[in-house]
């Protein structure tokens, strides 16, 4: 790209990084891994449907070391995305626009994804 | 009276009228999948992972059933939309673009037809 030496916008390496553009960013990427974590709520499914010699391949699946690095990777990004999807919900009334706003929100909504992931594992364990 | 000239509207160019539909659709399935999600978490906690027989009962409790099939096809609709942004935002180039769009769209198709004919299956006792 020519730049003739004329002066550029300031872009993304410019600033200083925000929790806002992380929040951002993981919004969708958590998005996508539980469009993955959908294709394990289909499999488990259809392993139970397909009887108990099934589920069990399913299961042994589940249960290696992977497997469970992933539920809970599944069942944190399921916490963060419905936080945060409260939180864009919260915008969308025209409400914490504003930077201290915006960002004590992220902070929150990332502690409360930690904290919800915890009591899950907590309660079901 | 339409401020469009005859040759926009022959093209079919223009606005569609459903501009914010894909706005709406995904604001509406999120609030659903809110109350349908951490119902399923809750749920979640409860049931034992690794017997099949108590996975066999949960999702074949009529009430399990029906809020599994609103779950699972409302999943399929807010990711698919959700990932068609993404394919929008990242896949250049017209035909790949096209070619990612109808994949997810076939992959969540299947998706939702497998988990709507699997809690039936259950639930019907087939």
């Amino acid at each position: 790209m020519s730049n003739n030496g004329r002066p550029l916008s300031p872009h993304l390496s410019i600033y200083r990084w925000p929790i806002t553009m992380t929040m951002s960013i993981l919004h969708r990427a958590t998005g996508l891994a539980l469009t993955v974590g959908f294709i394990v709520l289909t499999a488990w499914l259809f392993a139970v449907a397909s009887g108990a010699e099934a589920y069990s391949v399913f299961t042994s699946y589940m249960d290696t070391v992977a497997g469970k690095i992933m539920l809970v990777g599944w069942s944190f990004t399921f916490f963060f995305h419905l936080s945060n999807g409260v939180r864009h919900f919260v915008w969308d009334f025209g409400r914490g626009f504003e930077r201290p706003q915006a960002n004590a929100s992220a902070w929150f909504v990332l502690l409360l994804a930690i904290a919800s992931t915890a009591l899950f594992w907590w309660l079901r364990l | 009276m339409s401020l469009r000239t005859p040759l926009s509207r022959v093209l079919w160019r223009g606005t569609a009228k459903n501009g914010t539909g894909h706005f709406w659709g995904q604001r509406v399935s999120g609030v659903a999948l809110v109350l349908l999600g951490l119902w399923f978490a809750g749920s979640m906690t409860t049931i034992s992972g690794s017997v099949h027989a108590d996975a066999l009962a949960f999702i074949g409790a009529p009430l399990n059933g029906v809020l599994l099939l609103l779950l699972s096809v409302t999943i399929a609709y807010h990711s698919h939309i959700g990932v068609q942004v993404v394919i929008e935002d990242y896949v250049h180039g017209h035909g790949l673009n096209m070619i990612s769009l109808i994949v997810s769209r076939f992959a969540h198709s299947l998706l939702a037809v497998i988990s709507v004919y699997a809690i039936f299956k259950i639930g019907l006792g087939a």
